[in-house]
């Protein structure tokens, strides 16, 4: 099996991995980082969102050669203490009801934000289209995004 | 162990550590070796007064992870910022109805828990009163401080030990609701940090030294067993262990999900039909040939509908038709068992604990109390989570294995292997004489269950003197059962946009026409009516005055329902305007009446939830099946509600002091017929079959737009 270099939140990581293992289940059963979640395995649900060099992507269609001397963040790489302007609109907004979803719904919302700091409604509702909420804090979502917004304006 | 139970109730508390022992008495473990004091099953408080308690219902998002606690706390009189909240795991002991499912855990946990805060708090004033040598009476708490007439004081922690060796009193005080300092303030989701900084919390992240991942081939067509297969490839495949057959399902045994997921589609199986393998338009027919037939057993039956009709001025009878539909817990499946000869170790995302845990018992011929359950925070539960079918696999595969063993379903898996809502056509006739509506014959036809008991006794139950229920039903093979608010999820929108089309037939005002039937039910002595008339009246009177009803500007269309599920009452509006030619929903105002509201700033999310869930699959939700193959399994071919579709919604809470009810389904049914009925006063066309997005010639405006 050949063996991948990572760097992953800011830690150069060695994997031995088979080359079809997407990124997501090598970080989650290789790498002990289960905050990258898995629901659909076919990048239809945005659960699985990581950053690579900053831009949102969906880890379960990543495969490791695609990642490779790239940076990757997963959620618990986003902040030191979970106070990232959109984990802490989050807690402002109280948004999760099951939270399954919501680590995904947040690596969407913080790489979107920083490409696009003043979003319009309609800019925030196209972005997070692709995280589904199956519990459906929806409003919630959406008004936090749009706080966190605010604070790095 | 000594126990208290309820007047009224019927419900049981234990306390675990302490029976009734006399002060003095030595307590059987070493506290010194606890960094919190074991009080009983729910409270641990610390020497300096922070307070742990205990959840005991499973946690699927809909929030009694904070709410339950928060009743204890109050009633225990701690500030809650002072309370750490922990899950509780399985133990008859101690917990009653450990079970997220109905929408009760509040309503079945709201005696209880404040008798279990108000119990403890009195042992702690009864302990302060032993050490000052002063009458328990003199003595008052104020947020985990006790003080005496004399003003001296002690916090709960420095008398904890002494309190938890004292008898359990049988009288206690419970405040009264103007008193409340948590119930009814805005708690934070008391997991909110772990979950925005992905810390594990789901069964799917759970692990332990030398778990291995279970991937499951099951038949692909129900109404299959498993004739034979070769396992030669998956075996190959690194990092699969092994591959074994339990039933007619395969195992595929890995170090990791991905190892084992391969595994699994490396397998080749034959399969054999065992059974008729069904399809959707058999299942129409069937449904049809049944609402059409005299064949149903009747669940009430109030005058004579035969003659209602015979003798009415109009008569209107419509069907309605509803798909399948899988739960789709974003979740998947997954469930972690380690059977050894010692006990039976269990974790997992599970809505009914003890049940599968007996089930898992009895199956592996162990006794119940060598199975040890916790039950880790669930991404959804919607219904699917009440079946341990999942469980039972894991424990079915840990024994056969010896190892300890995680199962995985992939959304594949998840979706193909459900217990779906079963589809369901109604037929809902009603006779009209001289204006009044003087019969109501509604009839079910469903896949493998009919709709439970008390729901023939919900609206317009009492309202209509001729009134009768039927129910008929088709025995198939597929695996159906509760989907969140079972039958009403459909009914409330069969029932309430034949309202809507009544109240145009009768040419009579579509609220009016509620209000006048509903007052036909005050002062009834029908003890097997369900709904209060009054509470409902109110929570239409409402929903007409937040909604704007009958106000609104020409553009904006409305539709109205009001509906009682799960012991809750609930009124919706939506608001519908036209874009390029199709009707969208912008808005629905959701009136709400669920008595006591422990925690507002949850009970808006479960009750936004709830409504966006209904407008979604109302909308989108289709699910069939070819030959026993459910045609779609995964996103790509079925649709859920998505940011973009959501309407806002705006919620207004009833304020009363009636003893609280549920809030996980009971918003969800009213939403599909406020926005059919939104939908029609929009385009003139009526929706009667689900979902509404599959009839886009329904969906669109009027051809010719009436100007002047």
């Amino acid at each position: 099996m050949p063996t991948y270099q990572l760097n992953i939140n800011g830690e150069s990581r060695s994997i031995e991995v088979s080359e079809d293992t997407p990124v997501l289940w090598v970080l989650r059963d290789h790498l002990n980082l289960v905050g990258t979640k898995y629901g659909c395995g076919i990048a239809l649900c945005g659960s699985c969102t990581i950053h690579l060099d900053g831009i949102a992507v969906r880890s379960c269609a990543l495969t490791m050669a695609q990642v490779e001397g790239k940076s990757i963040t997963t959620i618990e790489g986003l902040s030191e203490d979970g106070n990232h302007p959109v984990q802490e609109a989050w807690k402002e907004v109280d948004v999760p009801q099951c939270g399954y979803c919501q680590t995904g719904q947040i690596m969407t919302a913080s790489a979107f934000l920083k490409e696009n700091p003043n979003p319009t409604e309609a800019e925030i509702k196209d972005a997070m289209q692709g995280n589904i909420c199956r519990c459906a804090s929806y409003t919630r979502i959406y008004k936090a995004v749009e706080i966190a917004a605010n604070k790095l304006a | 162990m000594k126990t208290s139970s309820l007047a009224g109730g019927g419900l049981l508390i234990g306390f675990n550590l302490f029976n009734s022992c006399k002060p003095n008495a030595k307590p059987p473990i070493d506290l010194a070796k606890l960094n919190y004091n074991d009080f009983n099953a729910f409270i641990q408080i610390a020497d300096n007064g922070a307070v742990t308690i205990f959840s005991p219902n499973p946690e699927i998002g809909q929030g009694v992870k904070t709410s339950m606690p928060m009743i204890i706390a109050e009633e225990l009189d701690v500030a809650w910022k002072d309370v750490y909240v922990k899950q509780g795991i399985l133990d008859t002991n101690n917990y009653t109805r450990q079970v997220a499912g109905g929408s009760q855990s509040i309503r079945f946990g709201w005696d209880p828990l404040r008798e279990t805060g108000a119990t403890t708090r009195q042992m702690l004033i009864n302990a302060a009163a032993v050490r000052w040598g002063v009458d328990p009476s003199e003595c008052t708490t104020d947020e985990g401080v006790i003080s005496n007439a004399a003003g001296e004081t002690l916090g709960y922690g420095e008398v904890v030990n002494e309190a938890a060796a004292l008898e359990i009193p049988e009288e206690f005080t419970l405040k009264d609701v103007k008193d409340y300092k948590i119930i009814g303030t805005d708690a934070a989701n008391v997991d909110i940090d772990k979950i925005i900084t992905g810390e594990p919390l789901f069964g799917l992240d759970y692990k332990t030294e030398g778990m291995v991942i279970a991937s499951v081939m099951r038949p692909p067509a129900f109404g299959q067993k498993l004739e034979s297969y070769d396992d030669s490839a998956s075996k190959a495949i690194d990092g699969v262990i092994e591959v074994l057959r339990f039933g007619d399902k395969i195992a595929v045994l890995a170090k990791d999900t991905w190892s084992a997921m391969k595994g699994k589609k490396a397998l080749k199986a034959e399969w054999k039909a065992d059974s008729k393998l069904e399809s959707s338009e058999d299942h129409d027919k069937l449904m049809l040939g049944l609402l059409n037939g005299n064949k149903f057993e009747t669940l009430r039956a109030d005058g004579n509908v035969k003659k209602a009709f015979e003798q009415a001025d109009q008569v209107l009878e419509r069907t309605y038709e509803s798909p399948f539909l899988p739960h789709n817990c974003l979740e998947p499946m997954n469930f972690y068992a380690n059977v050894t000869a010692e006990k039976i170790h269990l974790v997992g995302p599970i809505q009914t604990p003890e049940r599968t845990a007996k089930h898992i018992a009895e199956m592996l011929e162990r006794d119940f109390k060598e199975v040890h359950l916790e039950m880790t925070r669930m991404g959804g539960g919607f219904g699917r989570r009440l079946y341990g079918d999942f469980a039972i696999e894991a424990a079915e595969i840990s024994n056969l294995a010896r190892k300890p063993v995680k199962v995985v379903f992939s959304r594949d898996d998840d979706m193909a292997d459900g217990i779906y809502r079963p589809a369901i056509k109604y037929r809902i006739k009603a006779a009209v004489k001289d204006g009044k509506v003087t019969g109501y014959h509604l009839k079910e036809a469903a896949i493998n269950s009919n709709m439970y008991g008390l729901i023939p006794n919900f609206f317009p139950a009492g309202a209509i003197e001729n009134y009768q229920v039927d129910v008929a039903r088709y025995q198939s093979n597929i695996t159906t059962g509760a989907w969140r608010a079972p039958y009403t999820n459909f009914l409330a929108f069969a029932e309430q946009s034949f309202f809507d089309e009544l109240a145009e037939m009768m040419e009579v005002d579509k609220i009016q026409l509620r209000l006048d039937l509903l007052q036909k039910v005050k002062g009834s002595t029908d003890e097997r009516i369900q709904y209060s008339p009054e509470r409902m009246e109110k929570v239409i009177k409402k929903a007409v005055e937040k909604s704007g009803w009958g106000t609104k500007p020409e553009g904006v269309y409305q539709g109205f329902v009001n509906y009682y599920c799960h012991n809750s009452h609930v009124a919706e509006v939506a608001d519908v305007v036209m874009e390029n030619g199709n009707p969208v929903v912008k808005k629905i105002t959701c009136v709400v009446d669920c008595g006591i509201v422990i925690n507002p700033l949850g009970a808006l999310n479960q009750i936004e939830g709830g409504v966006i869930d209904g407008v979604g699959h109302s909308m989108y939700g289709d699910f069939t099946f070819q030959n026993g193959v459910p045609q779609a399994t995964n996103f790509d071919k079925y649709r859920l509600i998505r940011m973009k579709e959501a309407p806002i919604v705006e919620t207004h809470l009833m304020k009363n002091e009636f003893s609280p009810t549920g809030l996980g389904e009971p918003t969800l049914p009213p939403a599909g017929g406020a926005i059919a009925n939104a939908f029609k006063a929009a385009t003139g066309k009526r929706l009667y079959k689900q979902p509404f997005s599959k009839y886009p010639e329904l969906l669109k405006g009027p051809k010719k737009e009436i100007i002047g």
